[in-house]
């Protein structure tokens, strides 16, 4: 293990920073909520801070990358009997990568808070909220061992909780909240089984010693490894929206916009993501349960797209497009592309909130529109907009930047990371032709990908405005402070790609030798299959028509002349409205789990098994017995302390007797 | 030394349950339980015997006293002391209990489990007073610990709920 | 070694403690003799930790922390009695007869 250079000593200040920033806007939220200018100062202060020492770390990572992990410990936190847990940092390459993301998306969304929530009474809130949350997101990609990404898992989730109820006056957004906690709670729950596993076969819960003694532990495809992974990707699919826990995702929309850009695009539900490549030894030695990974993530892909195609909510649609992008990322560590999974991740966070800051940017204008002439409009709704480029040129470029790069347009960051995801999977076809299968399912998910992303820039920006005669005037450019951030993602989202170019392209392939580090354990176990340069140029080619065949189908397909205003629009019939209802999954969930659950809970357990066996038979039978013998036994109650205190005494005296006799 | 107090703290527990004043019972009990401090320190438990003095002497004699105040039990009115047949149970109960427990204290001790005579006198010099009890504490019984916490809390709330007038 | 005198002084002060709640009809007193035979079972601990190590005081720490517990609830307790029949005589609380 080389020697950690003096600048990684640093790390424990980029996650004291926004710790610091919590207590400071939460004692503002208390004493001072007006003091604005001092609440912005802070709470984008510590995130600016922490951001530059952040790049301070990363640059000491860089000039010399360690081969083992640099384990910062801290303080032992529960030395409890053979369990020895201590709370440590770690700084790797992967770590590295994660901070960038973290610290600079969020120190933008920071910045755009500024303007988004600039006039609401929970400002201070706000900004103590966030920073909270970032601590935890630090905190999570920086522990050193299970329990300590544990506590930043759990803090996200609660700081999720939190901010999508952050209005929490309206029971719409308070329900949405506690959906979120409790799915959640299910994934959790496969978390902590696993980390139960994990330590009960390796002795250990640090990352460093499980993964050291996972080779020598667990057999390959064995049934433990099987369990653990499983485990631990049911945690995932909770954190990261993936099927069947994905329904809280949409409804988290329900928080303010640059929430649902940092914490459900960019951040928070990456790190199911992270988790897998982290503990990328652990999933290559279970293959089974990779392949659900894969499996799971193409399905997720290919489904959440499908519903975006019809979904008319703005702030949905880029959610769903979040939940069908996170399925690519967890396609691409499924197959054991781990490098490929997290380059997904990366350029994911640039242009996912690049577009939900600017979609942000529109809700605002349009909700001040409303509110000036005072009528009632869904200000999210895009049959309500229309021609938005007009009014907000700048957004709307922007936007249209995140849409490419998401949609995969060559050369934006999305194109390459998408591509890679795609490419590796075809490549393991060789081995299973189950992989052409998850290959074609990406496939047609990133058609779909193009055409819904096209249809909201569509319906958003072209056509003929939809918003209405007198609240036109009262739409406008937002300020610089919210627009500004959007350019430098606008940058990421453009340049993030070159970090991992294919190989066929020159500077190829540095992400993935970058984190060779990290994933070369698990790569241990792949079968890594090579594709020839005409294959990944044709791969390229394929992906890049996908884009085009979808961006100008729906371009052709779609009339936004047409599109009515949200009140006057028809009602959709037959699978438009089974797409706009999301395939009813909600309404089974609620039909299969939760009515049969209270149901059982209500007629079975309580009625029947409760109020009539237990109660009746077994309690009230008992009672009865006991009633009689106490009825009986009532003869000897004098009711006075003293007496039983005596035949207490006596009683002791007896036993003590009679065990000094034995 | 170790006699005086033990006089001491038998005096005290003697008069603690003889005298009429519910005041006076208490103030004879904190004597007994000082004296019990002294034995502790005596006993190489000088940590054991600062909590008994603040926790027992302090806080919660205290709060004996607190409550016979705040009821105005201080002029024992009538005694409340039982009858002659009362006396003489309590008085042939505990002559047997003593009797017992003297053959019980006179039992010797597992042998294996005896430490060397001056360990723990020794262990407090080394590694201070404190150690001799924070390690096994915070280690081996760290659960119960926490579980202890737990319980002090449940009294809090317990307290609170039953003290109130309404709720 | 004091094992056997502290133990004896234990043993005694026991027993003084239940002669005394089998002596009085206060209750604030007979919590008094309780709290005694909680530290008479305290010294039996402390003076045994003397001899089999230090895992008796952690016990007598528990103890301690059960008697401020109980000392806590059980004067609330008296508090509630007091003020519900203006006595703390346990031969006029008899609701426990049957």
């Amino acid at each position: 293990m080389n020697q950690i250079p003096s600048a990684v000593a640093w790390t424990w200040l980029i996650v004291a920073l926004p710790l610091a920033g919590f207590v400071v806007n939460g004692a503002f939220s208390f004493f001072a909520p007006n003091a604005k200018r001092a609440i912005s100062a802070v709470g984008v202060g510590v995130l600016v801070a922490a951001f530059a020492v952040a790049v301070v770390v990363v640059r000491a990572v860089g000039a010399a990358p360690p081969e083992e992990p640099w384990i910062l410990t801290y303080w032992s936190w529960m030395p409890a009997g053979s369990l020895q847990l201590d709370f440590a940092l770690q700084v790797d390459q992967l770590s590295a990568v994660m901070l960038m993301v973290v610290t600079g998306v969020s120190a933008m969304i920071h910045i755009y808070s500024v303007g988004y929530m600039g006039e609401d009474p929970g400002y201070a809130r706000y900004f103590a909220y966030l920073n909270l949350f970032v601590f935890f997101m630090l905190v999570l990609v920086l522990g050193a061992n299970f329990p300590v990404m544990f506590v930043g898992w759990e803090g996200v989730g609660l700081c999720s909780y939190l901010l999508i109820g952050f209005w929490y006056e309206d029971k719409v957004n308070a329900d949405a909240g506690k959906k979120a906690f409790i799915m959640n709670r299910i994934g959790d729950f496969g978390f902590l089984v696993a980390m139960f596993l994990i330590f009960q076969t390796t002795g250990s819960l640090d990352f460093r010693e499980v993964f050291a003694a996972a080779p020598a532990i667990f057999e390959v495809g064995g049934a433990t490894i099987t369990l653990i992974t499983l485990a631990l990707f049911l945690g995932c699919t909770g954190k990261s929206a993936q099927i069947p826990l994905y329904t809280w995702l949409p409804d988290a929309m329900a928080g303010p916009t640059p929430v649902s850009a940092l914490i459900h695009a960019a951040t928070m539900v990456t790190a199911g993501v992270y988790l897998v490549a982290r503990a990328n030894v652990l999933f290559a030695m279970a293959p089974i349960s990779s392949a659900v990974v894969a499996g799971v993530g193409a399905l997720t892909a290919l489904y959440a797209a499908t519903i975006a195609l019809k979904q008319w909510d703005i702030k949905k649609i880029i959610a769903y497009s979040t939940v069908s992008q996170l399925g690519y990322m967890f396609l691409g560590v499924g197959v054991g592309a781990y490098a490929s999974g997290i380059f997904h991740l990366a350029t994911h966070a640039f242009f996912k909130a690049l577009m939900f800051l600017a979609a942000g940017s529109v809700i605002q204008t349009l909700h001040h529109a409303y509110h000036a002439t005072g009528r009632h409009e869904d200000a999210q709704d895009l049959r309500n907009m229309g021609g938005l480029q007009r009014y907000l040129p700048w957004t709307a470029a922007l936007m249209w930047v995140g849409g490419l790069a998401n949609i995969g347009v060559p050369p934006l960051a999305g194109f390459f990371s998408k591509d890679d995801i795609l490419a590796r999977t075809f490549a393991r076809g060789h081995e299973a032709p189950l992989f052409y299968l998850f290959w074609a399912l990406g496939a047609v998910g990133a058609l779909l990908t193009a055409f819904y992303m096209t249809r909201l820039m569509a319906y958003a920006f072209h056509g003929p405005n939809r918003t209405g005669e007198r609240e036109r005037e009262h739409l406008h450019e937002a300020p610089w402070v919210m627009t500004g951030p959007l350019v430098v993602l606008a940058l990421g989202a453009v340049a993030a790609g070159a970090i991992n170019l294919p190989a066929v392209l020159p500077g190829h392939e540095w992400l993935a030798r970058w984190l060779e580090p990290v994933t070369f354990m698990g790569g241990l176990y792949l079968v890594e299959g090579q594709l020839g340069a005409a294959t990944e140029w044709t791969l390229l080619a394929l992906a890049a028509g996908i884009a085009a065949i979808g961006m100008i189908g729906a371009w052709q397909l779609l009339k936004p002349a047409v599109l009515k205003p949200a009140r006057e629009a028809p009602a959709e019939t037959g699978i438009q409205r089974v797409l706009l209802r999301k395939y009813y999954v909600d309404e089974i969930y609620d039909t299969l789990l939760v009515r049969p659950l209270a149901w059982l809970s209500d007629r079975v357990l309580w009625k029947t098994i409760d109020a009539f066996i237990i109660d009746g038979v077994a309690v009230n039978g008992v009672a009865r017995v006991a009633r009689l013998v106490g009825w009986v036994g009532s003869r000897l109650q004098t009711g006075q302390v003293g007496t039983y205190v005596v035949i207490f005494v006596l009683g002791t005296i007896v036993l003590l007797r009679a065990l000094l006799r034995s | 030394m170790f006699w005086l107090f033990a006089a001491l703290a038998v005096g005290g527990a003697l008069m603690c349950i003889t005298r009429r004043s519910p005041v006076a019972s208490a103030l004879w009990l904190v004597q007994t339980l000082f004296s019990l401090a002294a034995i502790f320190v005596l006993l190489d438990a000088q940590f054991i015997a600062a909590l008994q003095v603040m926790v027992y002497a302090g806080a919660i004699m205290v709060l004996f006293l607190f409550v016979i105040m705040l009821l105005n039990l201080g002029r024992g009115s009538a005694t409340d002391m039982r009858g002659w047949t009362g006396r003489l149970v309590a008085l042939a109960l505990g002559l047997l209990l003593v009797t017992e427990l003297w053959v019980l204290v006179r039992s010797p001790l597992a042998s294996p489990l005896q430490l060397p005579a001056g360990t723990l006198s020794r262990v407090a010099q080394e590694q201070g007073v404190v150690a001799v009890i924070s390690d096994s504490l915070f280690r081996t019984y760290l659960v119960p610990f926490e579980v202890t916490s737990v319980l002090l809390l449940a009294a809090i709330v317990g307290a609170v709920v039953l003290a109130k007038r309404r709720l | 070694m004091l094992l056997g005198p502290a133990l004896a002084v234990s043993a005694i002060l026991f027993s003084l403690g239940v002669a005394g709640v089998l002596l009085r009809r206060n209750a604030i007193i007979i919590f008094m003799c309780v709290e005694l035979m909680l530290n008479a079972a305290n010294l039996a601990f402390v003076a045994l930790a003397q001899q089999l190590g230090p895992d008796g005081q952690v016990i007598v720490f528990f103890v301690m922390a059960v008697a401020a517990a109980e000392a806590a609830v059980g004067l609330a307790i008296v508090l509630a009695i007091y003020r519900h029949k203006q006595t703390l005589d346990i031969q006029n609380l008899n609701l426990l007869r049957g």
